[in-house]
């Protein structure tokens, strides 16, 4: 069945909306008229002003109040599904003690000549990223972070030391696709030194990376633009306990 | 289901477009993975960042009225002196546990050096400019005589010597003369060697002369401060209130720190390009792209400076710069703030190890010399306890917090800095669902007051708990501002409604203001009337942490070996994090200093006083 709702203010159906914003204009009445006119545009009619205030000579900032026409058909809203559950850290860590009975061993690098750590650290530092703590946080997970220009035998050297669970590799630098030569010459160095199926994850991250690539590059996990460590930390449980428990399989 | 069915009529079946349109970009801004990681990049904080949109606010001065001068009672004591009745002698207590931690530190520092330390030096003696790749010049001769000659003596001997014996080139003398070295040794072998006896003798003596020309420079820039805070005037009130830019571009920084000076900011922070913390050389010239933050180079520093100057001429008041002498670099940072008179400095003993991942041995050596060229300099250090508590409970931890402050005082003053100079740092971030919050915070400001009477103190604003409800974050950051007014603190950094939301708005930056000025001009002397309940639960709070902070010191000097708090560092008792003295970045610069090791600036830094002068903090 078909559901509608508008906004509520104070009575069902009031379509009642607050917005606030700043036009580029000095304060007068033109600037209130201006801000009356979008907030039309934006579907507020009748809109009302209820404050405008002067910031700086040249910009007006405003509030305005008013209903909006517009309608919303819950059965038409549409949501992307996450194929794991996003854990807090304190779930992360729980999850890793109950399914795995030990801590995971997660690599990180930037491979190749790329020297942008910033990609790597953002996950991995304890400081973090968009307000997460990065993986260093995590009771749970043991961090190494071999940070910039590692060599490629070198990582698969070290994840095999440190007996890795999953190894992070972040690319920022893209010139003359220098990030997928790399991740796939990375992915290949790992086929060759593991028996199949028992390389570590690989994951790599970076900003102009496609996430459906995952096949052609080789890798287990491609990260886009704006991943928190959250989304990491949840991906290396959903994807390590998975292998754990479906291990007979492979 | 609504009510009228009078709208069903209007395209409502499209989304509005402004609110998506006004979402995409929302989320664009946002940091990236690999990319603009604004919160990773700041060592502090990521408030304050103006929008590109303020360039254009040539007047905006108008919208800020200035606060009252807050005319003080004389008889009532300024620094809330006594109010938690701490206990003397645990206070005694806490310094001497601090100075035993850390004299190994600095027993530690004054028998090596780093890279960067000897980059520093040559930077004082007048050393400028890179090679064609960006490699600055004092890099290429720190390598050259590391490989020729090995640092354990210090670059001064091998340099000098080799100036005096190869004779510089005509008419150029200091600086240009070993900047001439350099690109000769960039070039292929000079014959570097370590002199001995009267060339050893000479070869000090040259390099004393030129280093002590350069910290005679960083004298004239603080006595230049002192005579345009008078001449100009100061900020009209305390606490200094403390604004973040940052584009990447400094001549897009420029326009907006200027408006946020108009608006009434006090001090103007840059903040660094994400990722300059672990670069091992500074990058040369203006700089028009950095990521979320703009790279610290003596140019930046020089345009910023001087831009400042004429809107603090404009405003009749001095307007502060502020800057970042953190990671791998510290030293010549430290040098360049100096010579280009920045005002403030962001210089923590431990952040650089435990959030960062540098060697604690390089950083403690780095921290000591940046301090030295700071205390010189008149600057005003910040240091980063916030940082704990974003990653810690701000209850809990709440004591590792006062024992960095201890660790940071002592290092402070052992390398010359006097209590005007310690902007000692701590925050706002105790969970506000928790029951007393407010009263919790105010104990562990007023703490800090009370254990550093004199030192100005920065107090930041919440971050942990700002979530995406603009409206509960700004009730939040006006208690933040009272707890401020009531401790009396020294600098207080703007909060921002939309801190973890976005990069703020011009709009969300005027409101932060208004609620600053708000909150100091309705509440400002209200620490005359505040007193805690003798035995009540600030007070007993207050003691808590105290007592906790001195059984943690006294955990970190029981530690075993030469340097407990090393130890301490290396088993996790900081922030969570683990880092042994052995390993970080930046190890591989650190050196075992020789018997014969020389340091020209540390020699003047610490053996010749500095001119007599007001002191520079403008108070």
């Amino acid at each position: 069945m078909k559901k509608i709702v508008r906004p509520y203010g104070d009575t069902t159906g009031d379509g009642m909306v607050q917005v606030s914003f700043t036009l580029p204009v000095p304060h007068d009445k033109r600037a209130e008229g201006a801000a009356l006119q979008l907030a039309r545009k934006m579907g507020m009619d009748p809109a009302l002003v209820v404050h405008a205030k002067p910031v700086g000579a040249d910009f007006t900032f405003f509030v305005v109040y008013g209903s909006v026409s517009h309608l919303v058909d819950m059965s038409a809203v549409k949501v992307l599904e996450r194929e794991y559950p996003l854990l807090t850290p304190k779930e992360v860590n729980a999850a890793v003690k109950t399914r795995l009975r030990r801590e995971i061993v997660v690599i990180g690098a930037c491979i190749g000549t790329d020297a942008h750590t910033v990609g790597i650290d953002a996950i991995l530092n304890i400081k973090g990223f968009a307000g997460e703590k990065g993986l260093e946080y995590y009771r749970e997970l043991k961090v190494v972070n071999l940070g910039a220009q590692v060599l490629v035998p070198d990582l698969v050297a070290r994840a095999r030391a440190e007996k890795a669970d999953a190894v992070l590799v972040s690319q920022v630098v893209t010139q003359r696709d220098a990030h997928l030569r790399n991740t796939k010459e990375m992915s290949a160095a790992f086929r060759e030194a593991y028996p199949a199926g028992q390389a570590p994850l690989l994951v790599v991250g970076g900003p102009r990376f496609d996430e459906h690539a995952t096949e052609e590059l080789g890798v287990d996990r491609i990260f886009g633009r704006g991943t928190t460590p959250g989304e990491v930390a949840s991906y290396l449980v959903h994807a390590l306990t998975e292998r754990h428990t479906g291990g007979a399989r492979r | 289901m609504i009510s009228g069915g009078t709208n069903w009529a209007l395209p409502s079946h499209a989304p509005a477009p402004g609110v998506g349109d006004l979402t995409r970009r929302m989320t664009d801004e946002q940091p990236r993975w690999g990319r603009d990681t604004a919160v990773a990049s700041r060592p502090v904080r990521s408030y304050g960042t103006m929008t590109d949109d303020l360039r254009s606010v040539p007047g905006a001065a108008a919208s800020l009225p200035p606060c009252q001068p807050s005319e003080r009672n004389p008889s009532v004591s300024r620094r809330s002196a006594g109010k938690l009745d701490l206990d003397p002698a645990t206070v005694r207590r806490a310094r001497s546990l601090a100075r035993q931690a850390g004299r190994p530190i600095v027993a530690l520092a004054r028998t090596h050096s780093t890279v960067s330390v000897e980059r520093a030096v040559l930077r004082l003696a007048g050393v400028r400019g890179a090679d064609a790749d960006g490699n600055p010049w004092v890099n290429r001769l720190v390598d050259a005589v590391r490989d020729e000659v090995g640092l354990e003596h210090g670059v001064a001997l091998p340099v000098w010597d080799a100036i005096r014996r190869r004779g510089a080139p005509t008419g150029a003398g200091g600086g240009d003369a070993v900047t001439a070295l350099a690109q000769r040794a960039a070039a292929g072998r000079v014959g570097l060697r370590l002199p001995e006896g009267r060339d050893a003798d000479l070869a000090r003596r040259a390099a004393r002369r030129e280093v002590a020309r350069g910290v005679r420079r960083i004298d004239a820039r603080r006595a230049e401060r002192e005579r345009l805070v008078r001449r100009i005037g100061d900020a009209p009130r305390k606490p200094w209130i403390y604004l973040i830019v940052a584009t990447g571009d400094i001549h897009e920084d420029i326009p907006q720190a200027q408006a946020a000076a108009r608006e009434g900011a006090d001090v103007i922070a840059v903040i660094r390009s994400t990722g300059q913390s672990l670069l091992d050389y500074v990058p040369e010239g203006a700089t028009r792209e950095g990521y979320a933050g703009t790279y610290a180079t003596q140019e930046n520093f020089r345009l910023m400076r001087a831009a400042l100057d004429d809107v603090s001429k404009e405003l009749g008041r001095y307007v502060r710069l502020t800057n970042y002498a953190s990671g791998l670099c510290m030293p010549e940072i430290a040098v360049l703030a100096g010579l280009e008179r920045l005002d403030m400095m962001l210089n923590d003993s431990m952040y650089g190890i435990l959030f960062r991942d540098i060697n604690p041995v390089r950083t403690f050596v780095d921290q000591r010399f940046s301090r030295q060229v700071h205390a010189r300099a008149g600057i005003v250090i910040n240091t980063g306890e916030d940082n704990y508590l974003t990653t810690a409970d701000a209850v809990d931890e709440a004591h590792t917090v006062t024992v960095s402050q201890l660790l940071n005082e002592y290092f402070a003053k052992e390398a010359g800095l006097e209590d005007w100079q310690l902007g000692l740092g701590h925050a706002f971030e105790i969970n506000p669902d928790l029951p007393e919050s407010f009263r919790l915070e105010l104990a562990h400001a007023l703490l800090a007051r009370e254990l550093f009477p004199k030192a100005p103190l920065k107090w930041m604003p919440p971050t942990k708990h700002m979530t995406g409800d603009v409206f509960r974050g700004y009730l939040l950051d006006g208690f933040f501002n009272l707890v401020g007014a009531l401790t009396d603190q020294g600098i207080l950094l703007v909060g921002m409604m939309t801190e973890a939301v976005v990069t703020p708005f011009l709009s969300d930056r005027d409101l932060a203001l208004q609620n600053v000025r708000y909150v100091l001009d309705a509440a400002g002397n209200l620490h005359e009337d505040f007193r805690p309940a003798p035995g009540g639960f600030i007070q007993s709070r207050a003691h808590q942490v105290l007592d906790e902070a001195v059984d943690l010191l006294e955990a970190i000097v029981a530690e075993p070996g030469k340097a407990p708090l090393l130890e301490a560092i290396g088993d996790g008792t900081f922030g969570l994090m683990k880092r042994p003295a052995d390993r970080g970045k930046g190890l591989d610069g650190v050196v075992r200093t020789s018997a014969g090791y020389y340091n020209p600036a540390t020699d003047v830094l610490e053996n010749d006083s500095a001119p007599v002068t007001a002191r520079g903090g403008g108070r």
